[in-house]
């Protein structure tokens, strides 16, 4: 028996997000007594696959096969169902990112594996197997029961801290049984951002609503976020009138993020929004109107114009890293 | 080319949520029940699609699994555009039995582009379109965020971490959409109100499936400590306070 983590990389590196999840494969693996098994698809160096050892992995099972290349969650699902039977997994832990969605409910039919999907914690219960997990965007949080054998977990990005073991751990490689012509996606071309802090990644984020009253407003939020090393976002009004592209948009329809610290400038807070964001763990709310419902969700408020605020707030910033 | 767009009917985004019995459900006494925000992009796209004719496309069908009182939700989705409906006769249980009362449907009447929203804004659950994918064997891409029909093929835009890929897969499949698929959900005209009247909501008995999990309990959130206020003159207090008090800078 094994609790079997997927661990995605990034032209061959891991991120946060991977250790997070063997952590918490890891603390899965003391309730049921067991070990984790961390399995890589894709070329990554044993020096990279090794690092998964330090946070609690006991075996790293390498697929390296240039079929893989593309993410195709049929095959992807197959290889990853395979290597489950073989390792006999009872819990499989997946983030619950895009790749994560995209895998997690076809290995769920192949396995007959219920899944507890955007979990946030450790299991409240082994019997029956309880996993606590978000529901109604973010208003509720429900005590989900998974009856199968085979339990798959989808874990909910920056909700669960890492922690290393100072263990290390076994690489096997392994080659999966498919068809090359069972890959049916074909990427016809690739754009990347690039130099840019990821939404999904990033520690602080610096959020912008419509109280910024015009696209021409940005840069001083824009530096702000630069001076601490944030990533830029902004609220669904903001991407709807085209201010800023759609991937910056968080809330309820746009993206679900959990940094360490969301600035919320010029942000009402109205609930859809509030639901992509309310589980960062600090919130900070700049906004001229003192009875905004996002003063209710943030820890930190500065009443006032946002663009008499920011500024100043630059300034104050630039003071402290000198 | 026929088009089939999997329909939640979910409470209003604006719902202030309470429990009933023992907080084991959802109190469902004045709820606005309205069609998930995904899926009435998907629609939306799926009715752009068929606008224009280059594209081939015949027909968009909508598909809930729910009871009779999801009614209003599918006649809104018809009010849309779409030309016709199906309703599973069922409580939707979980996922799982949701997927698969789709698949077996599917399985009978032919559809060559399955369009689900990624997830529903209840269970927040975004397992529904892989499952069916796997049930019926196509293929499935997720994080769609944009996708039309070159020479009777889908071109699809996924959302990776840092970019998009340009992405396309053989008929018939599952795309998995978010936010970007369409600008913004079509309203209903008075006209397609009154059409939706005199179009088909086909009934469907359910198929013999059991749940694989089960929500025994819900809880609020744990509740925020009250706001602390700083002077807007005063803006390095709130970096010592986000420094020695929050550490987070």
């Amino acid at each position: 028996m094994s609790v079997l983590v997927y661990t995605e990389n990034w032209e061959g590196k891991f991120k946060k997000l991977s250790f997070e999840l063997v952590s918490y494969a890891t603390g899965v693996s003391k309730m049921l007594n067991t070990t984790v098994t961390a399995v890589s698809i894709g070329k990554v160096d044993e020096s990279e696959l090794i690092k998964l050892g330090n946070y609690g992995a006991n075996k790293i099972i390498s697929v390296n096969n240039e079929k893989l290349i593309t993410l195709d969650s049929q095959v992807y699902a197959s290889v990853l169902s395979e290597i489950s039977i073989k390792d006999n997994a009872s819990v499989i832990i997946i983030s619950n990112n895009n790749t994560g969605k995209a895998i997690a409910p076809r290995l769920s039919v192949r396995l007959k594996a219920g899944v507890g999907s955007g979990v946030s914690r450790l299991p409240l219960s082994l019997n029956p197997f309880t996993v606590y997990k978000r529901t109604y965007s973010g208003n509720a949080y429900a005590h989900l029961v998974i009856k199968t054998d085979i339990k798959i977990l989808t874990l909910a990005q920056n909700s669960f801290d890492v922690f290393e073991t100072g263990g290390t751990a076994t690489i096997e490689h392994h080659d999966p049984a498919f068809e090359g012509s069972s890959v049916k996606t074909v990427v016809r071309d690739v754009q990347k951002q690039s130099g840019r802090i990821l939404l999904t990644d990033a520690d602080i984020v610096v959020s912008g609503g419509r109280g910024m009253k015009s696209p021409d407003n940005w840069p001083p939020l824009v530096e702000l976020a630069n001076l601490l090393g944030a990533a830029t976002a902004c609220s669904r009004p903001v991407s709807d009138e085209g201010w800023r592209p759609h991937e910056e948009h968080t809330g309820q329809t746009g993206k679900i993020i959990a940094p360490n610290l969301y600035i919320a400038v010029g942000i009402s807070g109205a609930t859809q929004h509030l639901a992509g964001i309310s589980s960062s763990k600090y919130i900070v709310a700049i906004n001229s109107d003192k009875d905004a419902p996002i003063f209710e969700a943030a820890q930190y408020g500065i009443v006032g114009d946002a663009m008499k605020v920011l500024p100043k707030l630059v300034e104050a910033v630039k003071e402290i890293k000198k | 080319m026929k088009i089939l767009v999997c329909i939640s009917n979910v409470p209003d985004t604006t719902t202030k949520i309470k429990f009933a019995a023992g907080n084991t459900s959802i109190e469902t006494a004045g709820i606005q029940w309205v069609i998930n925000p995904w899926d009435e992009l998907s629609l939306t796209r799926a009715l752009e699609l068929k606008d224009d004719v280059s594209s081939g496309i015949k027909s968009v069908t909508v598909i809930h699994v729910g009871p009779a009182t999801a009614e209003p939700t599918i006649r809104k989705a018809l009010a849309i555009g779409a030309d016709d409906a199906i309703r599973v006769n069922a409580v939707s249980s979980d996922a799982w039995f949701v997927a698969a009362q789709i698949a077996e449907v599917v399985k009978k009447e032919q559809f060559d582009m399955i369009l689900c929203g990624i997830e529903s804004s209840d269970y927040n659950g975004s397992i529904v379109g892989g499952m069916i994918s796997e049930f019926l064997g196509i293929p499935s891409v997720s994080a769609v965020s944009g996708i039309k029909v070159e020479n009777g093929q889908p071109v699809m835009v996924r959302e990776i971490d840092g970019g998009k890929e340009i992405v396309t897969v053989p008929l018939p499949f599952v795309a998995i959409v978010q936010k970007g698929i369409a600008k913004e959900p079509r309203i209903a005209a008075m006209r397609g109100i009154m059409m939706a009247r005199s179009k088909s909501i086909k009934l469907v008995e359910p198929s013999t499936i059991e749940p694989l999990t089960e929500i025994v309990e819900y809880e609020k959130p744990a509740p925020r400590a009250a706001c602390k206020f700083i002077d807007a003159e005063n803006p390095a207090l709130l970096l010592e306070l986000l420094q020695n008090e929050a550490k987070v800078i």
